[in-house]
């Protein structure tokens, strides 16, 4: 263990507003904790810059799922484990549930929150992909009110946010899914387990018969962030699913991604492997609507 | 400044008062502070499960944990298994039966996973015990005998052994 502890600071025990007013004194000074699994590693190699830390875990009220008018919010402090444990997670959100079931392991997703995963802000996050494929919307709070701000336009650049420092996620919500809807998340890693992502693709398309009527592709490990895949979503709604042209499509997606030689992977792997899930999720959806491909 | 603080938990039931930094990883205090060093630190990073304990009832990596998170909680860890006349349970009969440990290291790890999910189902397929124990690395079994340990112990748990 790294870390020079006399330098840390972490405040527990507080309200909703007395972490809000502890944000909005010194904006910046102070940075939120829930599960810690991404802060803690850094921290205990001695590398975790940031010094002053709230615990916002013990708050009520952020762990909450609910399905209400159709429309699913997710609280903040929700833990992978919560998302696979909720009736209403799985019978509406699969996408979130494979983001959740390949998350680490059953130890991390005790702790690990869906709110930390998406502020972290990696862009080999395992949640944001299905989140973007959901169309998630973010609420964050802060002395100044309520702010919502919609997932797709939240990651500024690589781990800068469209989030003002004295502000706290506390809500994730998102038009209820049709279950009857194609659902697609494949994540590429080394293990089944405790696999951290190269990349990761994640669809949700709704048909009728051969229509496609809403298409949303949430990619990850392929960008400065987790993108939506808008030049392939845009070239697949103008197809119809009898009639997929897939070289269009790949060709399509290929301007979606801007992939990099990494301590885990390759610039051309990416490429190559976003294509060939591409081409597994276009034959999945045929399967999807009766097709034989 | 010291920023310590005092900090009041259960350690195996047992109530502890600590004066600690609260951003001390839990695996620390545990360890050093405790002196229950059943618990053990095999990566540091929430990957290899060495370090695997309860928080009320829920499995988490404590090297991950800043104690400052843990007040009033009860922390469950290897050494509170056992009964209080040292008799042991059914899944640490088991893996002395099976050989389940070699050094030993990831085995109170692997013995948390292995209780919580036999508190979860008495009747585990391989799957389910290989998913269970997905985030416990152990470099020197192979893992064979580690899951026909939870098998045994779960078959001894059915029966009421």
């Amino acid at each position: 263990m790294r870390a020079y502890l006399p330098s840390y600071e972490l405040k527990t025990a507080l309200t909703m507003d007395e972490v809000l007013a502890l944000l909005s004194s010194q904006p910046g000074k102070w940075k939120p904790i829930a599960g810690g699994t991404d802060v803690m590693v850094s921290f205990a190699a001695g590398k975790l810059e940031h010094k002053h830390f709230v615990d916002i875990l013990q708050l009520s009220g952020l762990s909450t799922i609910s399905l209400n008018n159709k429309t699913i919010v997710i609280g903040a402090n929700t833990t992978y484990s919560d998302i696979l444990a909720s009736d209403v997670m799985r019978n509406t959100c699969p996408l979130l549930c494979a983001a959740a079931r390949e998350t680490g392991a059953l130890a991390i997703q005790n702790r690990g929150t869906v709110g930390g995963n998406v502020m972290n802000a990696s862009p080999i996050a395992d949640s944001p992909p299905s989140l973007l494929a959901y169309d998630a919307e973010l609420m964050f709070a802060s002395v100044r009110g309520i702010r919502r701000v919609k997932l797709e336009n939240f990651f500024l650049g690589y781990k800068k946010l469209a989030a003002e420092k004295d502000e706290l996620l506390t809500k994730i919500s998102f038009p209820a899914p049709l279950q009857h809807a194609f659902h697609f998340y494949h994540k590429v890693g080394t293990r089944r387990a405790q696999s951290i992502s190269k990349l990761c693709v994640a669809a949700y398309i709704e048909t009728t018969n051969y229509e496609i009527n809403t298409v949303r592709i949430g990619l990850g490990g392929v960008g400065p962030t987790t993108v939506r895949a808008h030049h392939l979503e845009q070239k697949l709604s103008t197809q119809t699913i009898d009639s997929l042209d897939d070289a269009k499509l790949l060709a399509a997606v290929d301007k979606d991604i801007t992939t990099i030689d990494d301590v885990r992977s390759t610039a051309h792997y990416r490429r190559v492997v976003t294509k060939n899930i591409i081409l597994e999720l276009l034959t999945g959806l045929k399967k999807h609507v009766g097709l034989d491909s | 400044m010291e920023n310590k603080i005092a900090l009041e938990f259960k350690l195996n039931g047992a109530p502890k008062k600590v004066t600690i930094h609260p951003m001390s990883r839990l695996l620390d205090v545990i360890r050093e502070d405790l002196h229950a060093t059943g618990t053990k630190e095999g990566c540091g990073e929430g990957e290899c499960g060495a370090c695997s304990v309860f928080i009320d009832d829920v499995l988490v990596n404590s090297c991950l944990v800043p104690v400052g998170q843990c007040a009033g909680r009860n922390i469950q860890t290897v050494e509170g298994m056992a009964g209080p006349d040292g008799v042991l349970t059914a899944l640490q009969r088991a893996f002395i039966e099976h050989n389940g440990a070699q050094c030993g290291i990831c085995t109170p790890g692997m013995l948390m996973a292995a209780q919580d999910l036999l508190s979860k189902n008495t009747s585990p397929t391989l799957q389910d015990i290989q998913l269970a124990l997905a985030g416990n690395l152990c470099r020197c079994t192979g893992y064979t005998k580690i899951f026909d340990a939870v098998f045994t112990a779960a078959k001894y748990v059915r029966e009421g052994q």
